[in-house]
């Protein structure tokens, strides 16, 4: 495969609620911020990919809006998911492969917080015999976490130390929504909110934007002093049903870390997607992660959860740390759908 | 004819499925609808569903059927378990668009056999509303896409100092060609040019029979690699090969925009053209299908995408030369304007082109067809996909 890095990556804050912009306005100095990282315009951009949802945004076709604002002019070649943007960086990174553009702007957004995100994220569920229940996301995830307990993988113990180290990692995230400081033991003392998940347990609603620049080869080298590179990357899918699968597991994780050649080295650092305790747990066993790992260093999605964003984000918190040289390899993973049903893994690399 | 473009590996077409499309598909649920048309797909290359390393699924806006990213709820139906599943939205191009990004998995040599489907089921929400932007989002200016569009193909009408009929004989020439398809949805045996010319003015000069449909359907393509290609050939498959793939994108609103000839159609098609050798291709090119969801947008895009001068696409059109029997056809499947399940009407262009190339294109085929267009556009003429594909090897 052709060497492709990634050169730069910018995030907003993430906050529990953007009243005074809109996501065009959230988007564009980020995106200003992650050229100017990379030297370049969008002029010196072979290829743009976008990752964002109409539901979220409340109208059809939202992300012409934030193309617009990018400006695709004069015009270029470009493409858009209804996916987190970190499949949007998988689209630029096959594009990349093709060797006839060198450069790729990524980017995403969402803003939650006009919405009721747990009632809308129910539209994404089985629309003839799941959806008409209602079930929200945190519920869900509770049915999830249960099944991990009773299977004896998962521990409240364990969860509270999770939540407590994520949201102390975050007091260290300029961009990150929920920081603080309290022992795990605190936490158990705090009642169910909805069993057998606490508050502590459950990620924040964000509005928030990121934009990466991916380079290939000698493109990343002269933009570059450090490019993080994408050794490997590969993304996988279970069924959405979930008496149809092994809560308790993610063997699409599994199988998307084995294609990305994940152990093919050390793992220094992992930033791992997941919005819940419990979900970390599964994944760094699914992702076969020991105690060699620093694991979610920005205090990942439970210190901030923007939606269609947090894997990408993931993805730039790895590249962050290898670029300036804190850490030499590391795994970054992005998860879509209802209890881990969809998982990308990408394995990125500075040079030694 | 062309050539290889280095870091490219070659893409064959191997498999090509559609539904019945109509109205209303009550008979399937969304599932049903995705799995008729894959499975017909599979079927056509000889392959199951465990043949298949990836699947890359595209719609327009998720608010037409109300769900939101149903691929995730799909993703057992189109056997994607265990496989990357990607998600393509890019509006109306969207069809295309999906086909491109299911080629580059190949081009790029990541699988050998990729599924790419693209479905709507408009029957689920009500296309012209969704259609229309509300406030505060967008001036409330228009209704629906022909509200939008009928002030560019004024503008073309003028400029191409066009006579008035060019539209009905558009309408005409795709309605007809519908009655040889049997996946249309729209079969008119007594259309007539006054039977177009009566019909109610929806949006002038766009009147009610020079409007697309609002359809349930889908399409699908099975696509593999040489190796692929080359044992489906062997078979009597038949494959159709990819000579050349590319899209661009424009603003919606830009003092620079020209919307009745977009720059960007223009660079797509040069870029499509230059992959495959193409200089001529009037000439060279033996027909195409093209998005024309509104009459007049066959003799704009003719102009637009290089087979006539500006101002001269309507000319075409008259002399009877996009027609079944003229020397360019155009829209033989009976095109936009006959079927339109809006997220797949891109990728229904793309496979009738490469029906068409490997001789399946039935009782609309034209006779030694050996390369042919597929196009699709979407958005307000801003985005653009398209793909020429040839009955040989690039």
């Amino acid at each position: 495969m052709r060497d492709v890095a990634i050169i730069a990556f910018a995030q907003s804050e993430h906050r529990r609620r953007v009243d005074d912009r809109n996501e065009v306005e959230m988007l564009m100095p980020v995106v200003g911020e992650v050229l100017a990282s990379a030297g370049m315009t969008m002029d010196d951009v072979g290829f743009t990919c976008s990752g964002s949802t109409d539901y979220l945004a409340g109208v059809a076709f939202s992300f012409v809006m934030t193309l617009d604002g990018v400006g695709p002019w004069p015009p270029i070649q470009e493409s858009h998911v209804e996916m987190d943007g970190a499949w949007a960086l998988y689209e630029a990174w096959v594009k990349l492969q093709l060797g006839d553009v060198d450069t790729a702007l990524v980017y995403c957004y969402a803003k939650s917080s006009p919405g009721d995100l747990p009632m809308v994220m129910t539209r994404q569920l089985d629309p003839y015999s799941v959806a008409p229940l209602w079930p929200d996301a945190v519920s869900l995830a509770a049915l999830q976490t249960r099944a991990a307990i009773d299977a004896g993988r998962v521990t409240v113990e364990a969860m509270a130390e999770v939540a407590a180290r994520s949201r102390r990692d975050a007091m260290g995230n300029p961009k990150a929504q929920l920081a603080w400081d309290r022992p795990a033991a605190d936490l158990l003392a705090e009642p169910e909110t909805v069993a057998p998940l606490r508050r502590h347990d459950c990620p924040p609603i964000s509005d928030g934007v990121a934009a990466v620049v991916l380079a290939a080869a000698d493109a990343a080298r002269g933009r570059a002093s450090r490019p993080a590179w994408i050794r490997g990357i590969d993304h996988r899918v279970e069924p959405m049903a979930l008496g149809l699968r092994d809560l308790t597991d993610s063997p699409s994780t599994r199988l998307a870390a084995e294609r990305a050649g994940l152990h093919d080295g050390p793992v220094e650092v992992a930033e791992v997607h997941a919005p819940f305790t419990s979900q970390e747990l599964i994944l760094r066993a699914a992702l076969g992660l020991d105690g060699d790992t620093v694991v979610n260093p920005s205090g990942g999605a439970l210190a901030a959860n923007p939606m269609m964003t947090a894997g990408l984000v993931r993805i730039g918190e790895v590249a962050r740390r290898i670029s300036d040289g804190e850490h030499r390899r590391g795994v970054a993973h992005a998860t879509s759908g209802p209890c881990l049903q969809q998982n990308l893994v990408c394995v990125l690399e500075g040079d030694t | 004819m062309g050539r290889h473009l280095m870091g490219r590996a070659r893409v064959a077409v191997v498999g090509v499925g559609q539904t019945q499309h109509q109205a209303t598909r009550g008979d399937v649920s969304m599932a049903g609808l995705v799995r008729e048309a894959a499975g017909r797909a599979l079927d056509d290359a000889g392959m199951t569903w465990a043949d298949i390393d990836a699947v890359v699924i595209g719609k327009a806006p998720d608010f037409f059927e109300g769900v939101m990213m149903p691929e995730l709820y799909l993703a057992d139906a189109l056997g994607a378990v265990g496989k990357p599943l990607f998600r393509v939205h890019t509006a109306g191009s969207v069809g295309g668009s999906t086909a491109l990004v299911a080629t580059q998995l190949v081009q790029a040599g990541l699988h050998e056999r990729v599924l790419t489907v693209a479905f709507e089921k408009q029957s689920e929400s009500e296309a012209m509303w969704a259609l229309s932007l509300p406030i505060p989002f967008q001036p409330p200016m228009h209704a629906g896409a022909g509200g939008y569009f009928a002030p560019h193909i004024r503008s073309y009408v003028r400029r191409a100092k066009a006579p008035d009929h060019i539209g009905i004989l558009v309408a005409l020439k795709d309605r007809r060609n519908a009655l040889r398809n049997p996946y249309a949805h729209l079969h008119e045996p007594d259309i007539t040019f006054e039977s177009v010319q009566e019909s109610l003015m929806l949006w002038d000069p766009i009147r009610y029979a020079e409007t697309c449909p609002s359809s349930d359907g889908a399409c699908a393509m099975v696509l593999g690699s040489e190796a692929v290609g080359d044992a489906a050939a062997a078979a009597g498959g038949a494959p159709a090969w990819v000579h050349g793939t590319a899209m661009r994108s424009e603003p919606t609103m830009s003092a620079d925009r020209d919307p009745v000839l977009p720059l960007g159609q223009r660079e797509c098609a040069l870029d499509v053209y230059r992959q495959a050798g193409v200089t001529d291709p009037r000439r060279q090119i033996d027909c195409m299908e093209i998005y024309v969801p509104f009459s007049w947008f066959e003799p704009m895009w003719l102009e637009n995408l290089g087979f006539a001068a500006p101002g001269e696409g309507w000319r075409l059109v008259e002399d009877g030369v996009t027609a079944m029997d003229g020397d360019l056809p155009v829209n033989m499947s009976g095109g936009v304007l006959s079927s339109n399940p809006i997220g797949a009407s891109g990728m229904l262009r793309f496979a009738e082109a490469a029906l068409q190339v490997r001789g399946r294109a039935g009782d609309h085929q034209v006779e030694g067809a050996g390369l042919a267009l597929g196009h699709a556009y979407g958005g307000g003429s801003q985005f653009f996909a398209m793909w020429l594909v040839g009955a040989e090897k690039p």
